[in-house]
């Protein structure tokens, strides 16, 4: 597999939420806005990235059998970082993620790509696919929440940037950024997604 | 939300059907959707995510409350409360293999994978986050998981009977039952404002 099939893989074809199914607690939850889920995706695209260049640094060094705690602790380290940062920084969007925040640690992507990838291959391959693998969930998250905020809300939001308001007299669904709103997009996402790769072949 | 002056019952009927945590919370999904598929499975699961968080649940309070806040080390708090709870886990684990057999066959092999959980880490947090008192805390992490095993064991009945309806070819597998969980997600925000909560 080439550097660029590494990459690319993780956005369409091992997509890690709509094809692998993991991650999917953060995803769902914060997708209310594609604002929150932007914000989401990038914190968690950080741990990946930084993750995985960690780990595939010192994958030499480490004894197999306590890889997974050497792995916890190395990324709670980075989710530690981004929690105090993104709370400094944007306390809002700190806000309306909660608890989501602290959970990127436990969040199985990241834990997944470390084990099946960064442990086994150099830096550079790591870097590349915690890029695409980031992403592709970053992708995904903020599609998620755009959907859910369009139909739910008449508009989309990112960083302060409004780019659709469909303005007072579109009537929004309000279920759509609640709770059952979310696991439906995500049903639907998943079938687009299939449609999307058998088309290709 | 829930804070500590509340009534124990308001904390449990809270945690169990108003914040529901797949439903509502949406934490735990991986296991939620990975093991619902039948119904005895998912028994098995629900006995053991409420096992662990109410022992996580409490081992973290006592973490904070006597060794991360007199230390002034609350930025340890993700970091510590992981590895606590990972190596509880593994400790409960290789203690119930060997004293108690049955009990380990019934649960145990779901145990290592609740160590992922998001769910249990959540109760962990939140307690904090919430500043409950211990028995609150107790109260509270045995409700959450009781809110998980209701929802886990009403979706695998619904999933046994997915398997033998016909279902449009584009949504069979995973698209028709993340639908599933929509309308039953509905049904638990029925339960929003009850009293007044």
């Amino acid at each position: 597999m080439n550097r660029w099939q590494v990459f690319i893989n993780g956005i369409i074809k091992e997509n890690p939420v709509l094809v692998l199914l993991i991650g999917l607690c953060p995803t769902l939850a914060t997708s209310g806005s594609a604002n929150d889920g932007f914000g989401m995706g990038i914190a968690a695209t950080f741990v990946l990235i930084a993750s995985n260049i960690l780990i595939s640094a010192v994958r030499k060094w480490t004894p197999d059998q306590i890889r997974i705690p050497i792995f916890i602790i190395i990324i709670s380290t980075f989710v530690t970082i981004v929690d105090y940062t993104m709370h400094a920084a944007d306390p809002v969007l700190y806000a309306n993620l909660g608890v989501f925040v602290p959970l990127i640690v436990v969040n199985c992507i990241i834990l997944g790509r470390a084990e099946a990838f960064a442990y086994k291959n150099d830096v550079l391959s790591s870097t590349l696919d915690g890029i695409g693998m980031g992403l592709g969930f970053t992708l995904t998250i903020t599609v998620l929440g755009a959907i859910r905020e369009i139909i739910g809300n008449g508009t989309v939001t990112i960083l302060n940037y409004e780019l659709i308001n469909l303005g007072e007299g579109f009537m929004p669904a309000l279920v759509f950024i609640m709770p059952p709103g979310a696991f439906l997009v995500m049903g639907l996402l998943i079938a687009a997604n299939r449609l999307l790769i058998r088309k290709r072949g | 939300m829930i804070s500590n002056d509340m009534a124990w019952y308001m904390i449990i009927i809270s945690a169990v059907l108003i914040n529901n945590i797949i439903l509502i919370r949406f934490l735990a999904l991986c296991s939620f959707f990975g093991v619902s598929n039948k119904l005895e499975t998912s028994i098995g699961m629900g006995m053991a995510v409420i096992f662990v968080i109410v022992i996580a649940g409490a081992a973290s309070w006592l973490l904070w409350h006597y060794l991360l806040l007199p230390l002034k080390l609350e930025y340890l708090r993700t970091a510590a409360f992981i590895l606590v709870i990972a190596g509880l886990v593994q400790f409960l684990e290789m203690y119930m293999r060997k004293a108690m057999p049955a009990l380990y066959h019934a649960m145990g092999i779901y145990l290592p994978l609740i160590t992922t959980n998001c769910a249990v880490l959540a109760v962990a947090l939140l307690v904090i986050d919430y500043n409950l008192g211990f028995i609150n805390t107790l109260i509270y992490s045995v409700s959450v998981p009781v809110g998980y095993t209701l929802s886990i064991i009403l979706f695998a009945g619904v999933r046994e009977r997915i398997d033998i309806a016909p279902i449009p070819k584009f949504l069979k597998g995973y698209p028709i039952i993340f639908i599933t969980a929509s309308i039953m997600s509905m049904a638990f925000l029925g339960f929003s404002h009850l009293f007044g909560l």
